[in-house]
Formats: C-alpha cells, structure tokens, sequence
C-alpha cells in the first residue's frame, strides 16, 4: 500500500459552473459530485451499476455516476439533479409532472429517474408507454410501483412537445 | 366548525419541492465538520468462533484513526448486547445481537470491528487489513432442516435451534375434521426475501463531551427505539440521547430495528471525540440488514360436502436467522391471520421459531401476513380444485357478512386484544375485484388464448390485515409566532408522506392552508415518546393524535381571541391563520399575534385568567388494531417454454376505512402490490448449504421493474372504523399481503393444461420449467 494515494486536478462543468478540483484516481463519479463538491442530490442505491440511482448526465447522456471514475469526467459537461430546474428556481416539466402525478415517495431513486428521462424524453418526445417502461428498466425504485412514473414522464412529453410547438 | 377542505382530498404532497431539487438530506448527505468515516470488519463465515483480532497494521495505516474490537468499546457496553425489542413469554432463547461480535459469529456479515478514518474509503483499505483467526463451526442453513434432530446448532451455547414455540387456536378442530366431508392437504414454502429500501441504512453520532451527551441521526423507521436502546446500553437518562432521522429513502421494516451500527458509531463519536459516520453499501445490506424470508406451513383444511369450511390446523416452522431483534412477533402474526376474511368455527396452529445461521428476520412489508395468505389461498384453491367448483364460489360460501361485524375470530392479537374485525364487507369486496377484473368472461379468454397456443390465467386473493397498531403515537401542535402553525410528532417518515396527511387533518381543524403548516416528525428532541412507523399504524395513531389535539388548540385560540376581544368564544372564528368576532364587521387577531401574546414578549399583554398556552398534544390510544382488508385479482401469461410471466391485469379492491389522501393511498397500493409481484415471481434470497449468502447484488437478486409491474386498477371501498376520531385504518402494506397468493393462482391457473400445483413462491422462470418438467415426466410415468 503506497503511503500517498494518487490523486489528480480534474477541470469540469457541472451545472453550468466549471469547477477544478483535486480527487483520488479511485474516486467514482459519484462520489466525487457528493463528497468533493457536496452535491449530494445524486444517490447512490448499489455501486455495482443495477439501480440507476446515481444517473447524471455527462455531455448530456445518461450515465451512471457509480461505474464512471471521476478522472473519466475531465472537460466533460455534467448535469445532476440539482441542475434540472431553471435558474429562477422553475422546476423542469418533468419535474412539475412528478409533483403533479405523485412520481415519488421516499425520493432517494427520484434523482436518477429525472436524469434518465429527461435525456430520453429530450430524445424521444414522442415516446409511448412502453417504450417509456423500457427506458426505465434500469432505474429501480421500490416505492412507487413505477406508473405515476410512467404517468409523470407521459405528462411530461405532452408539456414538451407543447412547448416545442408553442 | 370543522370542514374538510383538504382531508380526503388529492392533496399534493409538501415533501415533493426539495425531493425534486436534490435538496433531501438523506443520512449520506448531512455535512458534519470534522466528520470521521466508518467500516466494519464482517465475518466471512455463517458461524464461527475466534479469539484473537490482529488489528495492528490496520491501526497504522493513513487516515486511520481508531480499531475498535468488542474488547476496545467503552466499559458500560462490555458484555451488553442490543436490547430485545419485543419481549414474548413464549421465547426460550431470547438471544439478540452484540454491539461487536467477541468471540462467536452467527451470520456471514456479523461485525466483529469497526476502522475509522478521514473518509470511507481509507476506511475499507483498512478494514481489508484486520486479521481475525476465525475457526469455522458447522452452520444451520434452512429452517426446516435446522429443526431435524443432529442438526447443527445456531448458537454454541444452546443444544438445539428452537427459539419459540407458539400454540394457536380455538374450537375443536378434532371433531372437524372427524365430521369432514373433505380434507386437503397440502405444504406450502413461501420465502419473502428482503426490504431493499434503495437508501441503504446508516448513521451518524456527534458527542457533546460539555453536556455528555449524543446527537444520532440514523436511517430509522423509529428513533425512539434507538434512543432507548442507547439509553440502555450506556446507562444515560433520556434527556442525553437525541435520535433525529433525516430524510429515510424507504424502511419496508427492516428499518424498524436497532442495529449493532447504531451502538458503536455513537460510541466511536465519544471515544473520538469526533463525529462519526457509517453508510451502509448494498452488499453489507444484503449480509447484514434483516429480511424476512422462509416460512413451511403443513396444513390441512376440513370441509363439508359444500366446500364450507369446518376447521383448519397445521404447523408452522418459521425462520428466525441467528438473533431475534422483534422476538417472534412475526409468525404470531402469520398464525393469527391465516383465518382472514371466513369463517373458520376451529383452528389449531403450532408454531416453531428456529434458529438459523442467516442474517436475523423481522417484519417487512406485511410481516408475517403475505405468507399466511398464502397458505390460506392457496387453501381455498385447493378445496375449490377438490370440489371442482370455481375458486370464487367456495370464498363465497365462506366469507364473514358485512352484518356480522364486530365479529370475535377467536384469537388474541399480538396487542393483546381480541382478533376483533371492526367493519369491513369481504363479500362486496370480491365481488367488485371480480366485476372489474372480468373474471366471468375469464373462461372464454382464456378458451380463445389456449386455441393460439398462449397460456393464461386468473387468481384471487382475499385478505384481512390487523393494522393501526396501538400503544400510541403522539402529536404536539403549535401557534408560532411568525404565525404558522407546527406539528411535532414522533412518528418517522421514509417516504409515506406523514407531513402531506398531518397537515392535511390539522388544516382542517385550524381552518389554514396545508403550505401554513410545518411538519417536524421522527425526532425524539421534539417528542419524548413514541412507538415507531411499523404495522400500518402512523395515520391511525399520529393521525388521530393530530385530529384531537387540534381540535384543542382551536379552543384555546379561540378562549384566547374571545378574551382579548372580551366577548364569548362563541362569538369569535377561525379564518385563515387568524381569529375573528363573528359578523361583518368583526375585530380579528392573526395567529402571529395570539402566538405573541403567549410568547412572553414584552409589549404583547395576556388578557386576566389565561394561561399563556398555545399548543395542545394528544397520544392517541387506540382500543385495539383496526383492520383493512381487500380482494385483489391477478390475470396473467406465462411463456411455457421460457417460465416467464407477464402480468397481463391486476385489479385491487382496497378498504382502509376513511382515506385521508386517495392520492397518496393509490400510491401505498400500487408501491405495496410491485413489492408483492417482487415476493411472487422474482425476489429469492439464497444460501448455500454452509449458508453463505449467494445472492449479494441486483444482480443476482432481482426486483421489480416499470417493465413488469402494470397499472393497477385500484378501487377504493370505505368502511370507516368506529375506533378512532378519523375512522381511519392503514394502509402501507395491504397492497403487498395477498399479491402472492393471487399471482401463484393465476400462474398455476395459466398452466392448466399441464395439471400442475403451485405451493412456493417466488416462482421464478426456472422455477416454473422446472414445474412444467416435472409434471410432464409425471404424466409420462402414469402411461
Ligand atoms: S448506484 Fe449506480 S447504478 Fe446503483
Ligand atoms: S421513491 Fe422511494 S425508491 Fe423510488
């Protein structure tokens, strides 16, 4: 076991701030957004990829904070939970979807649920329910049984699609 | 006075703002300055012994702060170990978990140390580094197994694996089953698997060394059972110890315990003098955080030549795992709803507990209920299948009338009160679920599906669920002086929405609007009592204590205004987070103003003979547990060749009494059912024969996903209780209990053509092949 562990700069954005911080090579993703920079809206539910709860964004597809070292991130763009609403404090369609629809309970699996779908529904503004069902099929969440979800993320395509019309 | 502006209303929840924006603060998140990690050392065996711990290259590693063994922990915890939740008469070995294991294991993942470090991940490197010569025992694997004389025994000071025995029963079920037109008999092995909050547990402690005393923050469904088993393990008086919970990302009952975690992270904090934190991973959360797991019903079912039941009796071997946090609450539980929704004129139970070398058991989801309902639907089907009726028809002919009720089922509950069904109309019940789910059209469905070669099939599954649980929970509601209005209460939420239904029920009463409320619950610093959020039990007991207190606390707003006004209570309202003299042109005092008054502000007077008294409490004592009850209705396919089902339609028919929120209620429903589908057809925990633990991940061990849970239809029947001021009973689990039994039946049902029984869950696709294969083989045997 060497005595210092190695550790680099890493430059990246996240939330439209850039941000240069010292982490561990052996950090996650994950664990770097939360411990290095306190963002703690991103959860962790496994470490071991299966319950998507840990989903950022990075250059504005879903991936999962717990398998992708921080290192990994260098120069990349990276959304979190804490960045989906406006800036004026809005929260994004899909998030007033899951207020309106009851898309969550306890929360802890909320965070990840919101980056899957709004980089699928940015994606797919079209989507049906099953193929919504499907995009979620790597989230878990044992609280909702899933169809205020699914509810929340049909409702939220509307409102999208509505948008872009608009 | 009282309207109902918001109660049963689809009020949206005032949780959802900071959940959506990643501003919860789960355990994980709390930033405590100068915070030290946590990670234990596990045992790698199921069941060992040791004598030494070799911690000294450990100790010295970077960012290492402390090793802590059995033997290192302060003096007032040396020889304790975690105090027994539930005490029972019937216990016989009333074993319960050592803070650090010192010198014997009993589970795989058992701690025998902890490392503490800058940070987790020193820790772990560390934590790799302790050295611990384990002398492996022989281990107790199944539950069954573990009873069969020269079995290996759990614990090396006991000679046998029996933990309890429990005898049930009324009515005599001998001449039952002498007077019998048919008996059906049969073993069921439903397994229930684990909780799997997605928040795993933890907990953090700081320790005030000026007031000795301990601030814990933990991931609990009840901080006052922590609080007091701190208090007990270090001797402290109550004022010393105060158990907050944070946000909680889901309990399902295994957060319902005290766990070893919670006792030596605070006791690190005062060694340390620094605070502290633990987060459990998954995988420790698969080893060490309590499940629920197998039970083995042999039962038999006496009836008369109508398929109406005469008396059912039976054994029930239940698995304990290595300790017993909950005592044997749980097959008590399973014994006493078996019976559920019919009338059953005699009934003999006899219950095993057995020790095991597999991480303890204790209520999760419907504790102890789902594998009952199982065992008694599965019975129903079985008498139909004799009888060759219809599985509808026999429940009929043996359902409790809605004009029976109360109606006395002959048993003590687990509170001690008679097993008393207060309201509730089972018949009506199915019937609806069978309307909705098209059950009479089923037969020619399933007719035209056979004729493409597609197998599907329809089951019922009815239950009745003791909820509502007493002693009590309390509630304390307050006039602040920025005028708003609090609740304190002891109850804990982990995502049930406590602070959305609390509001609801006390703006009612204070005629304000749900957002003038502040909610603070699951904090012992604001509520010196309290039981815990288990057994369906918060909107019953906090619910009411809300109702009552404030209904309190209007009256003495109101004396207070009408005082200062100098005319009669009668004369002055609520409106709107003031009081006002009735009439149009009333004088009106706001809330923020009344809460000054009373404050102790100079400048703000208090009228002659008032009390400077603006708060009420209430602990709401229930007489006995309330009982919710349902039908629901699974219509399945299964793929023959592959073992895999898909849930085709599943109708619920739900009675909870008064619903205070649908919304909310609907999510309980279809949140409980996909944990049903979860104990169905997926969730199985699974040990080697020397009890290793082989499923450690989500991938191993799976759980339900938005691709097989369907949109349940759900239907809400009412039938308030006379038991408590809301008419309220509860409503977390039901959506959970009888989901087995009806999924099982329609599988079973789907596979008709192969003759085939179904009497374990889950049922997995292999599972489900291997069934198929069996029957075949059987059938080319018989040729
Ligand atoms: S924590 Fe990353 S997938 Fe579960
Ligand atoms: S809301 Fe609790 S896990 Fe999804």
């Amino acid at each position: 076991m060497p005595d210092a562990l190695p550790r680099r700069r890493i430059t990246l954005t996240v939330n439209g701030k850039e941000h240069s911080a010292e982490t561990e090579d052996r950090y996650s993703l994950a664990d770097f957004l939360r411990h290095g920079l306190g963002l703690t809206g991103t959860h962790l539910g496994c470490e071991h990829g299966v319950c998507g709860a840990c989903t950022v964004l990075v250059n504005g597809e879903a991936v999962r904070g717990c398998l992708m070292l921080a290192v990994q991130a260098e120069g990349c763009r990276v959304t979190t939970i804490e960045g989906l609403a406006d800036d004026d404090g809005a929260l994004s369609p899909l998030q007033q979807a899951f207020m309106d629809n009851h898309g969550l309970q306890c929360g802890f699996c909320t965070p990840g649920i919101l980056t899957t779908l709004t980089a699928y529904l940015r994606d797919h503004p079209n989507a049906d329910e099953p193929e919504i069902r499907e995009a979620l099929s790597g989230n878990i969440c044992r609280c909702t049984g899933y169809d205020t979800i699914v509810r929340a993320a049909l409702a939220a395509a509307r409102t999208i699609r509505e948008g872009a019309k608009a | 006075m009282s309207s109902t502006a918001f109660v049963g209303q689809r009020v949206k929840r005032l949780e959802d703002p900071d959940l959506l924006t990643g501003k919860g603060q789960f355990l994980d998140d709390l930033k405590l300055p100068g915070l030290l990690e946590a990670a234990f050392v596990r045992s790698p065996f199921a069941h060992a012994t040791f004598t030494e711990i070799d911690a000294e290259e450990a100790r010295a590693m970077p960012g290492v702060h402390a090793v802590l063994t059995a033997r290192d922990l302060p003096a007032e915890m040396q020889g304790q170990r975690i105090l027994l939740q539930v005490p029972h008469p019937q216990i016989t070995n009333a074993v319960t978990q050592e803070p650090l294991a010192s010198r014997e294991v009993c589970f795989v993942g058992e701690a025998v140390a902890v490392v503490i470090a800058d940070n987790r991940h020193l820790a772990e490197d560390a934590a790799e580094r302790v050295i611990v010569d384990w002398e492996p025992l022989p281990a107790a694997s199944h539950c069954d197994a573990a009873l069969k004389p020269g079995a290996p025994v759990t614990h090396s000071s006991m000679t046998d694996n029996i933990a309890g025995r429990l005898n049930l029963g009324y009515g005599d079920v001998d001449a039952a089953f002498r007077n019998a037109a048919h008996v059906v008999e049969e073993r069921y092995a439903p397994h229930r698997g684990t909780g799997h909050p997605m928040e795993c547990r933890g907990v953090a402690a700081v320790y005030d060394v000026v007031g000795d005393a301990f601030r814990i923050w933990t991931s609990t469904q009840t901080p006052h059972n922590t609080q007091r088993a701190v208090i007990d393990m270090f001797g402290l008086s109550e004022d010393k110890v105060r158990v907050i919970t944070p946000d909680v990302g889901g309990g399902f009952g295994p957060k319902n315990q005290v766990y070893p975690e919670e006792l030596v992270i605070p006791a690190a904090a005062r060694l340390l003098g620094r605070p502290v934190k633990w987060a459990e991973d998954r995988r420790e959360h698969f080893l060490t955080t309590t499940q629920e797991r197998d039970q083995v019903w042999d039962v038999a079912a006496a009836v008369d030549a109508d398929g109406v039941l005469l008396g059912v009796k039976g054994t029930l071997i239940h698995d304990a795992g290595a300790y017993l946090p909950w005592g044997i609450i749980m097959p008590y539980i399973s014994a006493t709803t078996l019976p559920g929704p019919y009338k059953l004129p005699a009934y003999r139970m006899a219950v095993t507990v057995a020790f095991t070398n597999l991480v303890p058991t204790t209520p999760l989801r419907g504790a102890g209920r789902p594998q009952a309902v199982f065992a008694m639907e599965r019975l129903m089907d079985a008498v139909a299948q004799k009888l060759g009726l219809d599985p509808a028809e026999v429940r009929r002919r043996n359902f409790i009338q809605a004009d029976e009720m109360p109606y006395d089922m002959g048993l003590t509950y687990r509170d001690g009160a008679p097993v008393m069904y207060d309201t509730g109309d089972y018949p009506q019940a199915q019937a609806l679920a069978l309307a909705k789910a098209g059950y009479d059209d089923f037969p020619a469905r399933q007719k035209a599906a056979l004729a493409q070669g597609r197998h599907i099939g329809i089951g019922i599954g009815n239950y009745v669920e003791g909820t509502g649980l007493g002693p009590f929970e309390g509630a304390t509601i307050r006039i602040l002086t920025n005028g708003r209005v609090a609740i304190y209460t002891g109850a804990a939420a982990a995502g049930q929405a406590h602070r959305t239904t609390l509001a609801q029920i006390c703006a009612d009463e204070m005629n304000v609007d749900v957002t003038d409320i502040d909610v603070v619950g699951g904090d012992t610093g604001v509520m010196p009592r309290g039981a815990g959020t288990y057994a369906s039990r918060i909107t019953v007991n906090a619910g009411s204590s809300v109702r009552v207190a404030s209904i309190e606390l209007r009256g003495k707003a109101l004396a207070l205004a009408a005082a200062k006004f100098d005319v009669k209570p009668e004369d002055v309202e609520l409106t709107h987070g003031a009081v006002r003299i009735k009439g149009e042109q009333g004088d009106s005092i706001t809330f923020e103003e009344l809460a000054k008054m009373t404050s102790g502000m100079p400048g703000y007077a208090l009228p002659k003979g008032v009390k400077p008294d603006l708060e009420a409490s209430g602990y709401f004592t229930p007489p006995q547990a309330t009982y919710s009850n349902g039908s629901h209705v699974a219509e399945v396919e299964v793929d023959a060749e592959t073992g895999q089902v898909k849930i085709l339609k599943y109708t619920v028919v739900h009675d909870c009494g008064t619903v205070i929120n649908p919304m909310l209620v609907d999510g309980q429903v279809q949140g409980g059912v996909a944990h049903g589908i979860g104990n169905a057809l997926l969730e199985r925990m699974v040990f080697d024969a020397d009890a290793n633990p082989l499923t450690t991940t989500f991938a191993d061990y799976l759980m339900p996903t938005a691709e097989l849970v369907p949109d349940c239809d759900i239907v809400h029947m009412e039938s308030p209780t006379p038991l408590n001021p809301l008419g309220a009973k509860g409503a977390g689990e039901g959506g959970t209990i009888p989901a087995p039994a009806a999924i099982v039946a329609a599988v079973e049902s789907a596979l008709t053509p192969f003759g085939l029984r179904i009497t374990d869950c889950p049922i997995t696709p292999q599972r489900i092949v291997e069934l198929i294969q069996t029957a075949q083989e059987t059938i080319q045997e018989d040729h």
